[in-house]
């Protein structure tokens, strides 16, 4: 493991832990996914790496060596602030140069990797400019350039997208999968977008309240969440308040027990569009979302309200229309855990009705 | 400049510029052009009689001379004060934050009689410095320390700001490249601060130079020595020599002028990085 993490914790002041008893491990090379709601200790737990903030207790490793009494210049960290933090003073050649001038390297070392960085992040020419006369997304590059620049072993990066427009942050995003995955730097960045994380992310850790909740693939922690938090938190899911009258799950779940679907579970036609019309119930339709891809439909059943993807190429729906509705499988939640739950009623060849 | 041509969301330039034009030449381009209006009724030759006077000269050496000295002793202490005051809690703080203000408000008058019963040879500090061959009161140095006195809230007030503004994680970037507390403060701190350490400086310097009231007590008024041009002004005038005392004021307003014109371009040129678009 090129990084461990055993049992921190980080308490500010006298509140809620900001950090509680997070454990984890992280292979060499792999690009990480920190992902949870604001507020979650995602920050927190990163900045403790980078050695800004001291942990209460617990242990942090780097290269099996333990690194919590080394101070954070020495820990050979590269780290990007969500905002910037260039040095508006001076222009991006002395931004990119800074930590290597403070390793007092030679002068035409430095300018040799400066010119390489200013290539690799596509800021040749604009080595004279000030900070403030670069866009978002260039000073953003400026800004993993200047981290990049003493070879770190380790990446951190706080947010890295969060302060940039939709367009240029999802061609940064690309673009840092690329660029990590060229120099095979291990690397962590922070968000609270899921999607940013699904998409860039090797691997992910889910952050909620200070605890890590699981640790995985990206879509192994899509299909297959360990925690309640993480089977809500995870795609477009709903809690359901009342799974117990679902058809098919009558049996399965028990009153008061609570379930969690998506979306992609549950599909919503007229008659005899369904694939498994007996597994199905009556519902309306309450409101219609168009997602570009496909449509995304509320509809209300006894009880509950679910949404159901619906492919473009099917017959239009109306607000108010009388639809079947067939779920094919929800998370069941049971204590700390959730199980995935088939709807029964597909695999019985031969329903019987009384 | 021109305010009237495109049509703005916000009016009321014209009115506005009007009142500021107004405002400034009743307040204060009135009095200076006074200054410039009664010195023109001297012959070129009684001009220069009066402001190459040797006593003259001396005069504007010590106010030049301590004045600058005050402001750049300020200009390394004021700015730590600010420091201090805006990034750590401690009890009394606010105690001092005011304290730092009492220059402002004390009369200069008294500032200068306790500063001069303090620093006399039979003084509080006097008395342990004049063993040591120290003398305080009476001498330039003196001047000096009743200016550094007058000086020093304007410095801690141009740069507290500033500081309160700094980003927190601009440090830390630093720290992350490898870099310790004291290269930190020197090549990322300080530079976001020289232009507010410039404007506190000017505003400092040029109170020195007119300071008056604080500092009669504590010099002595030793003609060629410790005699500031301010008081020389004031001699002039109670021997009714009134074209003499705006002589020399008019030289001093003119140095001092070029004075501040020269830092407020220094000003302007280290601020052009680091405005905040």
């Amino acid at each position: 493991m090129h990084i461990e993490v055993k049992r921190l914790n980080k308490t500010f002041g006298a509140g809620t832990p900001a950090v509680d008893d997070v454990s984890f491990g992280i292979a060499r090379g792999r690009l990480i996914g920190l992902l949870g709601p604001s507020g979650g200790g995602k920050s927190t737990l990163l900045r403790m790496l980078a050695g800004l903030e001291y942990p209460d207790s617990g242990e942090i490793r780097i290269n099996g060596q333990r690194v919590n009494e080394l101070a954070p210049q020495q820990r050979g960290i590269g780290f990007v602030f969500q905002h910037y933090a260039l040095f508006r003073h001076m222009n991006v050649y002395d931004n990119i140069a800074f930590g290597l001038t403070i390793k007092k390297e030679k002068k035409t070392v430095i300018a040799a990797r400066v010119r390489e960085l200013l290539a690799l992040t596509g800021l040749s020419g604009l080595e004279k400019r000030y900070p403030n006369q670069l866009s978002g997304g260039q000073r953003q590059r400026v800004a993993f350039a200047r981290a990049l620049a003493p070879r770190p072993e380790l990446l951190l990066l706080d947010e890295p997208f969060a302060a940039i427009d939709a367009k240029v942050r999802k061609e940064l995003r690309t673009w840092l999968k690329q660029l990590i995955s060229q120099l095979g730097i291990t690397s962590i960045f922070v968000t609270h977008d899921q999607d940013e994380a699904v998409e860039v992310a090797d691997e992910m850790l889910i952050l909620q309240r200070g605890r890590l909740e699981q640790q995985g693939a990206p879509q192994t922690v899509y299909e297959r969440p360990q925690t309640p938090f993480v089977a809500s938190f995870i795609g477009h899911s709903r809690t359901l308040e009342a799974p117990q009258r679902l058809r098919g799950f009558d049996g399965a779940v028990t009153a008061g027990g609570s379930a969690i679907v998506r979306p992609e579970f549950v599909e919503a036609g007229l008659e005899g569009e369904l694939s498994h019309p007996s597994a199905s119930e009556p519902g309306t339709v309450r409101h219609l979302f168009f997602r570009g891809t496909h449509l995304e439909v509320e509809v209300e059943l006894d009880g509950n309200r679910l949404l159901a993807n619906r492919p473009l190429d099917r017959p239009p729906l109306q607000v108010g229309d009388c639809v079947q509705v067939l779920v094919h499988r929800l998370y069941v939640v049971e204590g700390e855990t959730v199980r995935l739950l088939d709807n029964p009623l597909k695999h019985d060849p031969f329903p019987v009705h009384i | 400049m021109k305010g009237s041509k495109s049509r703005r969301v916000l009016p009321g330039f014209g009115l506005s510029m009007g009142v500021v034009i107004f405002y400034l030449g009743l307040v204060v381009l009135l009095p200076i052009a006074g200054v410039f209006i009664k010195t023109a009724g001297m012959s070129l030759s009684d001009f220069w009689a009066a402001v190459s006077n040797p006593r003259v000269l001396a005069s504007y050496r010590i106010s030049f001379l301590t004045a600058f000295v005050a402001a750049a002793v300020n200009l390394i202490f004021g700015p730590l004060i600010a420091w201090v005051l805006v990034r750590y809690r401690f009890p009394g703080k606010k105690v001092i934050d005011s304290l730092v203000d009492l220059p402002f408000a004390l009369p200069t008058a008294v500032a200068g009689i306790a500063l001069t019963s303090i620093y006399a040879p039979s003084g509080w500090i006097g008395q342990w410095l004049a063993p040591l061959g120290i003398k305080v009161a009476y001498t330039p140095l003196g001047i000096m320390i009743a200016l550094i006195f007058i000086g020093l809230p304007f410095i801690v007030r141009t740069v507290q700001p500033v500081i309160q503004e700094l980003e927190r994680e601009t440090e830390e970037a630093a720290v992350m490249l490898g870099a310790y507390r004291l290269r930190t403060l020197r090549r990322v701190v300080v530079p976001e601060l020289v232009p507010a350490m410039l404007t506190g400086f000017a505003m400092a310097f040029a109170r020195g130079i007119g300071e008056y009231g604080s500092v009669v007590f504590i010099s002595g008024n030793m003609p060629m020595r410790t005699e500031i041009a301010p008081l020389l002004i004031r001699t002039k005038l109670e021997q009714y020599d009134y074209a003499g005392a705006t002589a020399i004021a008019m030289v001093m307003l003119i140095i001092s002028f070029a004075m501040l014109l020269a830092i407020n371009y220094l000003q302007w040129r280290a601020s052009r990085r680091v405005v905040m678009e």
